[in-house]
């Protein structure tokens, strides 16, 4: 009784003190086109990385902060299994493009037109960002964006990508 | 004398037709783009509307009494 009591004070713990969730839904799967290209991506094939899914649009203030951040996280993990995939919800395509121009952002960018993926994933404002571990659960939500999240960011991925080695 | 007594039919059809206008949209926030552009605001142009704010606080004493917060994309 008081072994089983201690696990379940410890699993609450971890959950608490590490930031990422210890219970969580394995993210709905998606096939979206990238942004200026011909070809699709599916959440499904990336399964075994550690992915940063972030939605945003060039509107967005909080937004346009965060990408040269996640430019950062993505280039520093990306040889260790990391990922980041941005899916834009912009109403129209140029108005991403246009954005985007002259910005060295080597992450994929989605563009979901028919803006289905943020009603799956339950999007509450902009921008709002999902980490997910190696198996594809959802571990973290990140909502709106300041200068200094990057560093918070990378512990959390670290820990994810801590856990995909182990 | 003519009856002007109105019959509870149309009472309760002009009510459900008036609370018809009560309905609200939601808006989303990958919707909020269209409200954070520029010809949604109060002011489109915010040259002219700072220019107008000093006029109306120098004529009335009224510094800091301009306008009201809110608007815009809504982001986090």
């Amino acid at each position: 009784m008081i072994c089983r009591a201690l696990i379940v004070v410890s699993v609450m713990a971890v959950t608490l003190f590490s930031g990422v969730t210890a219970f969580a839904q394995t993210a709905p799967d998606f096939e979206l086109p990238r942004l200026s290209k011909s070809s699709t991506l599916r959440l499904s094939d990336l399964k075994g990385k550690v992915v940063y899914l972030d939605f945003w649009a060039s509107w967005c203030g909080p937004c346009v902060v965060s990408l040269p951040e996640l430019e950062k996280l993505y280039t520093r993990y990306k040889n260790q299994g990391f990922e980041v995939v941005a899916i834009n919800l912009d109403s129209a395509q140029e108005d991403a493009q246009r954005f985007l121009q002259g910005k060295s952002i080597s992450y994929p960018v989605l563009f979901d037109h028919q803006q289905k993926t943020p009603e799956q994933y339950g999007v509450a404002g902009m921008p709002t960002a999902y980490l997910l571990d190696h198996t594809g659960k959802l571990r973290y939500t990140h909502t709106g964006f300041k200068p200094n999240d990057g560093e918070k960011l990378s512990n959390l991925i670290q820990q994810l990508l801590k856990e995909k080695e182990s | 004398m003519r009856d002007y007594a109105v019959s509870p039919v149309w009472v309760v059809i002009i009510s459900i037709l008036l609370l018809a206008g009560c309905e609200t949209v939601e808006v989303k926030p990958w919707q909020r783009g269209e409200l954070a552009r520029q010809e949604m605001a109060w002011e489109p142009d915010p040259m002219e509307s700072a220019f107008r704010e000093h006029v109306y606080t120098a004529k009335e004493g009224a510094s800091g009494g301009v306008g009201t917060g809110g608007g815009g994309c809504g982001c986090y």
